[in-house]
């Protein structure tokens, strides 16, 4: 007898967790409370460095700068011995290749957005083109963003069906999907778009392109561990976490480990599913490095700015 | 044709998530020796530090070490009378004759030196009371400020506040406090008193003395008038003194119904006022359609917020019959990252249970609890050696007919009830002679609405949990008390009001 394969089962996005706003916003701050020092500041500091996606998004970006770009992710700071490299850079499609080439030996990923980023404001068609050609050029990772105007107009099969046809596109690379957060306009809707994207395929969810304001923020990015969290509980997957945008303080990204560390727990705290999104962050951690070895601060000049 | 067997479907078996992280937080300790502590105490009296008659200090320790902090005097009845009449006078010959406006300022310029001193007062309260520094620095200090700015706005304007009505104070309040949030409840009684215009003698609880004692400094500081506000320290029975002191015109206490009781019975037949605030067992109802990861935070500092010592702590949960699986393994994923230990490391979230009797109390009900066949559920948690600790405890499977739904624990004690229909909760969480706090989750506006119309409590929080604010009134219903401290209801209990 033939068996038919399960239909998987999907829940109804139109009725998706309801999300406080203000318990959310509160829960957030509880985290900021925590007080990180010595030894474990040391070992929290070296492990957002470990989670950066060192990234440049420009229409000025040329392969030089790219270049730049990716010695600085492989040295972040010669100087000392022992600092480690980010986890990849980010780039737009058509650097994938420059930018493989020049991290090559590495074990730095290429991310590569994809599909009409940061708008997405395209046909299916091109979009898919557009992932096409980052992983064809050896992307590793492709960051995608979803349809706001379809998921706003309530097509969430249309967005549903987006994502996981640029998953299939992906092949081999790991996907991420930004929600671009600060055009949703609720936790709700953030909820429910992290549902979406993590049931269609994505290996990461992430805030934001980096565009819009506000990007990532302590509390949005909440909303998003609390869905990967059941998520987990619901399929016995992990996604991965990704916000982007305006972090670029060390202070803050300790928070946000903070946050991963009782949201989600041991299995999250590595690059391989959690990751920063962010181009001066690398900067602010290793000035605080700086102060933990030598007991002050060292002047901005000493640090490299590529 | 051999029969194919039914497949039983497998429910997913996920590994639970991982929270004894290889990452972990190094100690943070706030510095102790940024307060001042004395050797030895006397009482507050006619605004001059004075030996008691008694003779005798008791000691008050660190609940988390058991070490003595200081002694403190004893207060016998010649005492209590000692600060009564110092009370009196000062009422008849200076307080009385004060105008509003310079009754404000002094309850403002208290309200600054608080602040000023927040830091000191922060360390102090966790040092003697065993809460977590992170408390005592973020609630107990800032909200014991907020109490005497709010209040001093009022005293030169109780005529807006009862329009036609001729309002006067009622001369000398005798003021006992608890040990669950000795500062604030210290502010919670003299702020009111003060702005309506009547002098004060408070008793801090025997457990935690000094924050109050530091008060009497702050006092000092600011000139208040000698005898206006007199501090006096002991326990029990220097309370009862100070209750039955004839020349006493109002009673003001917050403490267990046991207590209350005992006060009411005193007073019965005097022409003195009263105001009780007293216990709770309040529940915390959530629905299927509340924000569940929301709720389970509002459940967790409903019962561990201040280690469960919280009168309107949330320590009955009802969760909706359709979710309660899900709810209670949030729980479970949130109390694993909960810090128990040293109350003055800024990480810690539950400190020390403040007495040995109260960690006895505790224990006896987590005993009840087992005997009553209910499902117990404690996090592994490394618990120093000395000094008193509990850690946060969760009962499921648990009836309306458990004595530890019943009675009032007043430790990180949650009993977890299950419901399946509006009407059904309602009559369940009523089904308490306490009426203090309750709180209710969903997303559904009108059914927040209805709730709030049918629940018997005083103060009934919805999608949030113990929120305090110096402008809204607190109080209960049937044994948790009468009478409203905050607000503008907070001025009531102390004054006369004629047409």
């Amino acid at each position: 007898m033939a068996r038919t394969p399960k239909a998987p089962i999907l829940p109804d996005f139109r009725r998706t967790a309801a999300v406080d706003q203000t318990g959310v916003e509160e829960r957030a701050a509880r985290f900021t409370k925590r007080s990180i020092k010595q030894a474990s500041k040391l070992e929290a500091l070296n492990m957002v460095l470990n989670m950066i996606d060192l990234t440049t998004l420009e229409g000025k970006d040329t392969d030089q700068k790219v270049r730049q770009l990716c010695y600085k992710a492989m040295h972040l700071h010669d100087e000392w011995p022992g600092v480690p490299t980010v986890a990849a850079i980010c780039v737009y499609p058509n650097f994938v290749r420059v930018a493989k080439k020049a991290l090559a030996g590495s074990k730095i990923n290429v991310a590569s957005v994809a599909t009409a980023f940061p708008s997405g404001q395209s046909t299916r068609a091109i979009k898919l083109a557009d992932t096409r050609l980052a992983v064809n050029d050896g992307a590793d990772e492709v960051d995608m963003v979803i349809s706001r105007g379809k998921f706003h107009a309530g097509e969430y099969n249309f967005v549903f069906d987006e994502i996981a046809s640029i998953k299939e596109a992906c092949g081999k690379a790991r996907l991420k999907v930004i929600l671009e957060t600060g055009e949703l306009g609720s936790f709700d809707k953030v909820r429910r778009a992290s549902e979406i994207a993590m049931h269609a395929g994505a290996d990461f969810i992430k805030t934001s392109t980096g565009k819009i304001q506000p990007a990532a923020t302590m509390p949005v990015t909440l909303v998003m561990l609390e869905a990967i969290r059941d998520f987990y509980y619901q399929t016995g997957k992990q996604v991965g976490m990704k916000p982007a945008g305006g972090i670029s303080k060390s202070k803050l990204a300790l928070h946000y480990l903070v946050m991963l560390r009782e949201t989600l727990g041991q299995d999250w705290m590595s690059n391989e599913w959690f990751r920063f999104g962010a181009s001066s962050l690398a900067n602010d951690v290793l000035m605080q490095l700086r102060k933990e070895k030598f007991g002050h601060y060292q002047s901005a000049a000493y640090f490299s700015v590529d | 044709m051999a029969k194919t067997p039914i497949k039983k479907t497998k429910s997913l078996r996920v590994k639970p998530l991982r929270f004894d992280t290889d990452w972990q937080y190094d100690p943070a300790p706030e510095s102790a020796s940024a307060a001042r502590i004395d050797p030895q105490y006397e009482l507050f009296i006619d605004g001059k530090w004075q030996k008691p008659q008694s003779g005798k200090y008791f000691d008050t320790i660190n609940p988390a070490n058991e070490q003595v902090l200081s002694r403190v005097a004893e207060a016998d009845e010649k005492d209590v009378d000692k600060a009564v009449r110092a009370a009196r006078n000062a009422y008849e010959k200076v307080w009385k004759k004060t105008t509003p406006a310079e009754r404000g300022k002094y309850i403002f310029r208290i309200a600054r030196i608080l602040q000023e001193k927040a830091r000191e007062l922060a360390i102090i309260e966790t040092l003697d009371g065993g809460k977590p520094i992170r408390e005592s620095r973020d609630f107990d200090v800032p909200t014991a400020a907020q109490h005497f700015f709010y209040y001093a706005g009022w005293a030169d304007k109780l005529p807006y506040a009862f329009p036609n009505k001729k309002v006067e104070p009622l001369g000398v309040a005798g003021q006992i406090i608890p040990w669950n949030f000795p500062l604030l409840m210290a502010a919670w009684k003299i702020a009111p008193a003060l702005a309506t215009g009547n002098t004060v003698v408070l008793k801090p609880a025997e457990t935690t003395s000094l924050t109050a004692l530091k008060l009497a400094e702050i006092l000092q500081e600011a000139d208040l008038p000698p005898g206006v506000v007199n501090i006096i320290t002991g326990a029990g029975k220097t309370g009862a003194a100070l209750v039955n002191h004839s020349d006493v015109n109002k009673i003001a206490f917050t403490g267990s119904t046991e207590v209350g009781k005992l006060i009411q019975r005193s007073i019965a037949g005097t022409n003195k006022r009263s105001t009780l605030e007293l216990g709770g067992k309040a529940a915390n109802i959530v629905f299927e359609d509340a924000p569940i990861d929301q709720a389970v935070e509002g459940v967790i500092n409903g019962i561990f917020f201040n280690q469960g010592h919280v009168c309107c702590a949330g320590s009955r949960l009802y969760v909706q019959e359709s979710i309660a699986k899900e709810f209670v393994r949030k729980l479970k994923d949130r109390i694993a990252t909960l810090i128990v230990g040293d109350p003055m490391d800024k990480n810690t979230d539950i400190g020390a249970i403040n007495s040995k009797s109260q960690l006895e109390t505790i224990l006896k009900y987590i005993q009840i609890g087992k005997k009553e066949g209910s499902d117990i559920y404690q996090p592994v948690c490394r618990l120093p050696k000395k000094g008193f600790w509990c850690p946060p405890t969760l009962f499921t499977d648990v009836a309306q007919s458990n004595r530890i739904v019943q009675e009032e624990i007043f430790g990180p004690v949650l009993a977890i009830l299950t419901f399946r229909t509006d009407d059904e909760v309602i009559e369940k969480a009523n089904n308490t002679p306490f009426g203090l706090s309750a709180g209710v989750w969903t997303d559904k506006g009108s059914r927040i609405l209805n709730m709030t119309r049918r629940l018997r409590a005083g103060v009934i929080w919805a999608n949030t949990f113990n929120k305090f604010d110096a402008a809204s009134p607190f109080g209960g219903y049937k044994e948790s008390g009468f009478g409203r401290e905050g607000g503008l209801h907070g001025l009531l209990p102390y004054l006369n009001i004629n047409a």
